[in-house]
């Protein structure tokens, strides 16, 4: 078991008052699977992704990952699970405007001391992207981008991948064509991906798929 | 529509009122200390104002010597006789408890109205008091406290006299200054009647002197008070910086809201004129503010001023501001015209947004990272310019045109040098994180550029000022110790006393140098025409810049003269040019000497010479030769023997320290200024930095997702803002030691009529560059801090949806 969630409870502080974002949420991930997470906006899913990915830590309830509680873990030791064991795809790319797409590949697997020449030079092939490689961000398409958040990821070859509605800002082909890659190249890592995701056509062709409504799991 | 869009645009400060605080800190203080420049300038120039308005001097007619001299006296009795409406007046210097003090001589009889004084008594009302014994003296105020019980008769306060002046009659004044029988001017009536003889006629080698505009003082100040306005203005310039920043961010922050309203209905013009109101009001509340705070600024640097003024100029200026309205309103104009300068290219933007602008993250960032690139090519043109201006202009408005081209062309300069820079770190670095260092600094580069120019500036100022000081405070050590050769110095109390002196020095000193001088005129300039023994003293140790060959012996065969620098400069003379001085005297110049301090010219011939042509010279005052180790002795003893006070024999170290103490008091204002600038540009690099801690977010967040703790992030946020101080105090030594060189080359020669050589002091840029560091880092402080405790909930709104 690579991943296991035990009634996960978050609550956030608002002007109008807590706001219990997930209720009790249970879940488990093995090595090399893939999940989808659905469910309609507020339902909690980023913020589900968020405490997996050790962003913030849940109020009750416990996430192991590889059989540790990360909930108990340290700013240090966090940060030390989001270089090596995690990685994280987001919907608005998050690239680093300041390095070319080149740098932006190979930027967290040199952050976990993983960085391979030839694994990352052969992603950028896979994702198209060789003929970018000295382009910006700004430079570069919705599409361009998007492979390059999802290369970033995979060149650090996390144990599991977390993405956030990657798809969410591209049209239909685009979407189809990014996810396939993210699949394939996964499995090619050998990392486990928990996917956010509206669409339950992209949802389908994942292994498990998740529902969230109202902070609970719910029959899909 | 005001009504309704004015509050919604206002609406913005009340959820960023850190923003706000540092948009009218920025304001209040870049006003405060202007205004307490204008208000220190406008206190001295009321002070001219009042000193050149005794006697009436800036409305009436006076009659002089046309070569400076003295008048006989029977010349008024002439002249009243031929018709002529006169007063004659006597002025010179006393000294009383070692101070020297200004002494004029009046008739009170036949003072014009215009020229009576507040206590000058009225025939019939206290009049014979002052016209006989025991006398009366008129004097300010402060003065007449000071002088009470020196003089031996009663003083009676007068707030229409000046500092350091006192008034008395005519008879005493002449008797006092040893000038029986002679008079220094006349001061003619307005009337005059018809039919009067001409004056040529009834006293040949007079003429008459129209009043000035401006007077003597006023004149001679003027460069110092330019000096003030410019750092005035430099400091104003500085704290601009914080403005345009903020009022920058608020714009961009309300881009969307301003394009919302005009979608809605608000036509363009009423939002760029509740826009200008806001404007306005923000302009008032810290105008005022800053005014207010510019006063007491003023307070705490005037008195220093003041000891700056006396020392170099003579001029006395009280010690207490008063409260003008006119600084007021400069006050309001130039917090309103700046804050309207700072605003302008963003109204002209906002004017010209299309309605459907498609979303462009920070904007305003983006269009200066254009504008790096045409603000490097107008940077460096402008240093050409001011580099050939170095070589080609004269005169002092060119001089300060061109350390101001100097500083905006260097300022223009810096991002892109900067820029250039931290790309070259970027490409040398090898580590992931120190690769993301460099290429962040550079991409946040832009919205730092205006508080690090400020920073350059102030920090260029800082070095310049500083190095021009200490230069001349090394240089000044020497001279003094030329032309302060003699161990000790005395003054008598009258000749006979001084005659009685040099008597008993006579076998005890190694040699008794009189120190004798007068007044008068050369080169159509005021002049002190001093005397010179032939002795050794003189040979080896005076500050000779240029000179003939043999020059003190041609002095002493009385072949030929000296001149100070200033008088050399400022009249174009030439080594063997003549010098016509008063009494028909015209000698060759045979040398130049450097006389540090003094605004006037200055003459030396052989005493012989001196007491030949001006047998009414006071020879009051001598140097005396000893060895070091017994002037104490020597003192003593002739405090003993003649009871003289003790500031009438005074040893060659006090007249240094206190030289010294004069001239280090002289700077402390520009020191106060120098400071004072510095810490304006350190609150506009904390303003920047904390408004800009929010758009830090979207790079930062994405770099902490990938494993980099909050903590490591937030030190490489200081590191950054250290590294960017370090790298712009850097770029402000060569633009301080070029700053440095104009003060002393064109500046000061302008201005003072005397150069400096420039002495470096790296030492003194090491101590800067601390206070550089220290500074950055109490500006990178807060926002570093904040970053490394932000919650992760706002680091993960980062990654939030946007459908």
């Amino acid at each position: 078991m690579l991943l296991k969630l035990n009634e996960v409870t978050k609550t956030f502080a608002t002007r109008e008052g807590p706001l219990e974002v997930l209720r009790g949420v249970s879940l488990s991930l093995n090595a090399g699977e893939t999940m989808a997470l659905t469910g309609e906006s507020g339902s909690g899913k980023s913020t589900l992704l968020h405490l997996v990915a050790g962003l913030d830590k849940p109020d009750n309830g416990s996430i192991e990952i590889d059989g540790q509680d990360i909930t108990r873990l340290g700013d240090g030791e966090l940060a030390v699970l989001r270089r090596e064991t995690v990685g994280l795809v987001f919907q608005q790319f998050n690239l680093i405007p300041s390095l070319d797409a080149e740098s932006n590949l190979a930027f967290q697997a040199r952050l976990a001391g993983r960085h391979d020449p030839q694994w990352t030079a052969r992603l950028a092939e896979l994702l198209g992207l060789k003929a970018y490689l000295k382009h910006y961000p700004e430079q570069l398409s919705g599409g361009q981008q998007q492979r390059v958040a999802i290369g970033r990821t995979l060149a650090a070859r996390p144990r599991l991948v977390l993405a956030d509605e990657p798809t969410g800002n591209l049209d239909e082909a685009a979407g189809d064509a990014a996810l396939d890659l993210m699949l394939a190249l996964a499995s090619e890592a050998g990392s486990a991906l928990l996917m956010v995701t509206h669409s339950s056509r992209l949802a389908a062709r994942l292994q498990c798929h998740v529902h969230l409504h109202a902070g609970r799991v719910a029959p899909c | 529509m005001l009504a309704v869009s004015l509050p919604a645009i206002l609406s913005h400060w009340r959820r960023h009122p850190i923003q706000l605080a540092m948009l009218l800190l920025g304001l209040c203080l870049a006003t405060a200390l202007w205004s307490a420049v204008q208000a220190i300038n406008g206190e001295a120039r009321a002070s001219y104002a009042r000193a050149a308005a005794v006697l009436a001097q800036d409305s009436l007619t006076q009659i002089v010597h046309a070569d400076g001299d003295l008048i006989d006296q029977t010349v008024f009795a002439r002249l009243r006789t031929s018709g002529w409406l006169v007063t004659p007046v006597v002025n010179g210097e006393l000294r009383l408890g070692g101070t020297r003090y200004r002494l004029i001589g009046v008739d009170p009889v036949s003072l014009p109205p215009e020229a009576r004084m507040i206590g000058l008594p009225e025939p019939g009302n206290g009049f014979t008091a002052f016209i006989s014994p025991p006398w009366q003296f008129l004097a300010h105020p402060e003065t007449a406290t000071r002088v009470t019980g020196l003089t031996g008769s009663p003083i009676v306060a007068s707030s229409s006299l000046m500092p350091g002046t006192l008034v008395t009659d005519i008879g005493h004044a002449q008797k006092l200054l040893g000038l029986e029988g002679s008079i220094s001017r006349l001061i003619e009536w307005k009337e005059q009647p018809a039919g009067r003889k001409p004056l040529a006629q009834v006293a040949p080698g007079l003429v008459e002197r129209a009043p000035g505009t401006s007077s003597d003082i006023s004149r001679l100040t003027d460069s110092f008070h330019l000096n003030l306005t410019a750092f005035g203005f430099l400091s104003f310039a500085v704290g601009l910086f914080i403005v345009h920043a903020a009022v920058g961010l608020a714009f961009e922050q309300r881009r969307i809201t301003f394009r919302t309203m005009r979608a809605l209905g608000l036509p363009a013009i009423h939002l760029i004129g509740a826009l200008m109101i806001e404007a306005l009001l923000l302009s008032v509340v810290a105008g005022l503010a800053g005014v207010a705070l510019g006063y007491g600024v003023a307070a705490v640097l005037l008195p220093d001023v003041a000891a700056t003024l006396k020392g170099l100029y003579g001029a006395e200026v009280p010690g207490g501001l008063t409260v003008r309205p006119a600084v007021w309103a400069a006050g309001l104009a130039i917090a309103a015209g700046g804050t309207l300068f700072s605003t302008s290219g963003y109204l002209v933007r906002t004017w010209q947004q299309p309605l459907m602008n498609a979303a462009r993250p920070l904007a305003w960032i983006e269009a200066h990272v254009r504008s790096i690139r045409y603000q490097a090519v107008a940077g460096i043109s402008m240093l050409v310019v001011a580099a050939a201006m170095a070589w080609l202009a004269t005169g002092l408005a060119a001089g300060f045109i061109m350390i101001g081209l100097l500083f905006l062309g260097a300022a223009f300069a810096l991002p892109l040098a900067l820029s250039s820079a931290l790309k070259l770190g970027t490409r040398l670095a090898r580590a992931p994180l120190t690769q993301w260092f460099w290429a962040d600094a550079r991409q946040q580069l832009p919205g730092l550029s205006l508080a690090l120019m400020a920073l350059l500036l102030a920090l260029a100022t800082n070095i310049g000022v500083g190095t021009m000081v200490s230069s001349f405070r090394q240089t000044f050590v020497g001279w003094l110790d030329q032309r302060l050769a003699s161990e000790l110095y005395v003054t008598a109390r009258t000749e006979a006393e001084a005659q009685r002196i040099a008597a008993f020095l006579k076998d005890r000193a190694d040699a008794v140098l009189p120190i004798w001088h007068v007044e008068g005129t050369a080169a159509g300039q005021p002049v002190e025409i001093y005397g010179v023994a032939d002795q050794r003293t003189y040979r080896d140790n005076w500050p000779i810049i240029e000179a003939v060959p043999g020059v003190w012996d041609e002095v002493a065969a009385g072949r030929g003269l000296l001149v100070n620098e200033q008088l050399w400069r400022r009249r174009r003379l030439a080594l063997g040019q003549s010098l016509l001085l008063p009494r028909g005297l015209s000698l060759p110049v045979a040398g130049v000497y450097s006389d540090y301090g003094n605004p006037i010219g200055q003459v030396i011939i052989s005493n012989d010479q001196l007491t030949d042509h001006f047998p009414e010279v006071q020879r009051l005052r001598y140097g005396v030769r000893i060895a070091p180790a017994l002037a104490d002795g020597l003192a003593d003893a002739l405090r003993d023997r003649f009871g003289l006070p003790r500031e009438n024999v005074v040893s060659q170290a006090s007249i240094k320290a206190f030289s010294l103490g004069v001239f280090d008091r002289t700077f402390t204002v520009t020191a106060a200024l120098n400071i004072l600038t510095l810490g304006v540009a350190t609150i506009a690099m904390f303003a920047n930095l904390l408004t800009l801690a929010n758009m830090r977010l979207p790079s930062v967040a994405p770099v902490w997702a990938m494993g980099v703790r909050l903590k490591t992030l937030a030190w490489l946020d200081l590191t950054r803002g250290l590294m960017l101080a370090v790298l712009t105090m850097v770029a402000a030594i060569p633009l301080g030691i070029a700053l440095s060189w104009a003060l002393l080359a064109i500046v000061n020669v302008e201005a003072f009529g005397w150069r400096l050589p420039l002495h470096l002091f790296p030492w003194d840029w090491l101590r800067l560059a601390i206070m550089a560091v220290t500074a950055a880092l109490a500006a990178a402080a807060l926002p570093s801090w904040s970053l490394a405790h932000t919650p992760p909930a706002r680091l993960t709104k980062v990654f939030a949806h946007e459908r």
